[in-house]
């Protein structure tokens, strides 16, 4: 296990590295660099000059990319061009309120998918079965966009039984308090997810339905229901689990259209509008706390699969 | 070599030829990955032969007939908000996400595949680097890092194309690279090294070849996944510029009309988009299951 997880741990630390080397190159690839993002466009070339020397934006590559380095270590993300703020507060205020939408979808999703994908499983090939598959099938074919406006349409403005905006507040306690607000973006989230985890569940219980010990377990003289719920599910489970960490990036770029749709005031909505205004501080660094956000939760999955189901350790090279 | 190659080859064909006769007739039986394939040539029909029977200017702005409901003054689907006709519209839309998706897919697929030929083949630390390069792309989300590119350059029809092949060939790259592995250190594979071919010849000739099951389904699910991709972007606001447009672009303008109850600005792209993501990814899977079943009967 130690082997394992010094191995999986340097692993991510490659992973991190390069994922800093790709925004900070993307960052240099600006037009105009930061001197024009921060002077304006009507900056002399004395003064952008100035402010290059000055930020020792004139050094070598490699020199800047160790500044940025320490920067990022001393979590210095940059100033926002537009919000005079640094990027990293602006950040800070807003993820814990996609975490808190993409938490709560990834959770309805799961209760939703998990046992749909066992009863599935169960009556592989029946009726029922195609059934749900070819709404899966379309469900995993849908835009969340056009799933959003599709929802946006039925409880708002044929029924209005819903807000179509999401709750507007500065607090993570005022999304709950307007917790009618929240229904909808949740909502639009959890679909997509159900729709691709209740696949991963369906085949993993199909899996293991094959397994022996299911068959030890049948001849022991286990109810079926003690055999599918106990032990298939728990086993059918680890797959999933490793899934949610790579999962996390799907699960951000809902948050962005879902956040835009809605105007729910979150990490995406941050990142959209500063795609309108190019301001490419917030963009870089929104994307650099994703990527570790990933590569973190992917470390964490395969630890927690790694700790559940022995065999894992060998396999992940 | 001009000698023995045809010798050499003349075996192979009757089997391959079989064996891919026996793959058509099992994809053709697959109701699912049939219905993709006539969904897809229906959808390709409409998108390029429709504008020669349905005539529509797309380019100039008519705003004394934008919003016409359906059917009004000749407008099977209605007018958006300056004036455009929907059905023409979709038709020019559609050629557009169809350009950038089959294209961008491939170019993707093709990057991946030689990528991860290449990693696995190495193996080793070449092949440890170069897979850790592919789960840095991986984290960082491609919707993310192609809105940031919008930004920084036009995103004109081939800059699209280029940018998403570069952002998504990283599924393949993990996929053929798997392939390769195996492959490498067939008995065929060393002999061909051991005759002194070079490792060129190895992942070209026949790593690649050998994982081409692998890299003509994954091909499909990335076209479908490019086409929704560029739809996601062109939702955001930063897809290909105006008077060209696409069908996520076609969506977002309609958004805005939520509320008036102009739902043909809506549901036609949507339901477009849905189509071809199917039709795409059941073709996929048809590839998929016969392929697999090819493989079994060797």
């Amino acid at each position: 296990m130690t082997r394992f997880l010094l191995k999986r741990i340097g692993q991510a630390v490659v992973v991190i590295f390069f994922v800093t080397v790709i925004v900070f190159l993307l960052l240099h690839s600006v037009p105009g660099g930061p001197a024009h993002g921060i002077l304006g466009p009507k900056a002399s070339p004395q003064a952008i000059a100035e402010f290059n020397r000055e930020h020792g934006f004139d050094k070598s590559l490699v020199q800047q990319y160790w500044a940025y380095l320490s920067e990022l270590f001393h979590g210095d993300l940059g100033e926002s061009y537009t919000l005079n703020q640094s990027v990293a507060s602006l950040i800070g205020q807003r993820i814990p309120k996609t975490l808190v939408l993409t938490g709560l979808s990834t959770l309805v999703a799961l209760v939703v998918a998990i046992p749909l994908g066992v009863w599935q499983a169960r009556r592989r090939k029946g009726l029922a079965d195609y059934a749900v598959t070819t709404v899966v099938f379309v469900g995993y074919a849908t835009p969340v966009f056009f799933l959003a406006l599709v929802l946006v349409i039925v409880f708002t403005q044929k029924t209005q039984l819903l807000p179509p905006q999401a709750p507007q507040t500065q607090s993570i306690g005022g999304l709950f308090a307007d917790s009618r607000a929240l229904i909808l973006p949740v909502l639009a989230g959890a679909i997509a997810t159900i729709a691709a985890f209740s696949r991963y569940m369906r085949s993993a219980v199909l899996d293991n339905l094959a397994e022996d010990y299911v068959r030890t377990a049948r001849a022991k003289g286990a109810s079926e229901r003690r055999v599918v719920w106990l032990h298939i599910m728990r086993n059918s489970l680890t797959p999933i689990v490793a899934m949610l960490g790579y999962y996390l990036p799907v699960l951000f770029s809902g948050a962005l259209v879902i956040e835009s749709v809605f105007n729910y005031p979150g990490m995406g909505l941050l990142f959209w509008n500063a795609a309108q205004t190019s301001d490419y501080p917030i963009l870089l660094g929104a994307v650099l706390v994703i990527a570790l956000a990933t590569v973190i939760g992917s470390l964490l999955a395969d630890i927690v699969q790694a700790l559940i189901d022995p065999r894992v350790r060998g396999t992940i090279k | 070599m001009s000698l023995s190659a045809p010798v050499a080859a003349e075996p192979p064909p009757v089997r391959v030829a079989g064996s891919y006769r026996r793959m058509a007739s099992l994809f053709f039986a697959n109701r699912l990955a049939v219905t993709g394939l006539v969904i897809l040539a229906l959808l390709l029909v409409f998108c390029f032969l429709g504008p020669l029977l349905h005539h529509t200017d797309q380019t100039h702005t008519n705003l004394s007939a934008a919003n016409l409901s359906l059917g009004t003054g000749g407008h099977l689907l209605g007018t958006d908000d300056v004036g455009h006709d929907v059905l023409g519209r979709l038709m020019v839309g559609g050629q557009t996400s169809l350009e950038i998706g089959v294209a961008a897919g491939l170019l993707a697929t093709l990057i991946g595949t030689v990528w991860g030929a290449i990693s696995g083949y190495a193996g080793g630390w070449v092949d440890a680097l170069m897979m850790r390069v592919v789960d840095a792309g991986i984290a960082i989300p491609a919707l993310f890092l192609l809105l940031v590119t919008a930004t920084i350059l036009r995103p004109t029809v081939p800059v699209q194309i280029l940018i998403i092949g570069c952002v998504s060939w990283l599924v393949p790259a993990r996929l053929v690279r798997a392939e390769a592995l195996s492959l490498r250190s067939r008995d065929y594979v060393q002999a061909m090294k051991a005759m002194g071919g070079s490792h060129r010849r190895a992942v070209f000739r026949h790593i690649i070849p050998n994982a081409i099951g692998t890299v003509v389904v994954n091909a499909t699910f990335q076209v479908a996944d490019a086409i929704l991709l560029i739809a996601y972007v062109s939702f955001l606001g930063l897809g290909v510029p105006p008077p060209k447009t696409d069908w996520g672009g076609m969506l977002s303008k309609g958004i805005s009309y939520t509320y008036d109850g102009y739902w043909w600005l809506i549901f036609p792209a949507g339901v477009a988009i849905v189509l071809v993501v199917c039709a795409f990814n059941a073709i996929g899977d048809g590839l998929r299951d016969s392929f697999e079943v090819r493989l079994e009967g060797r």
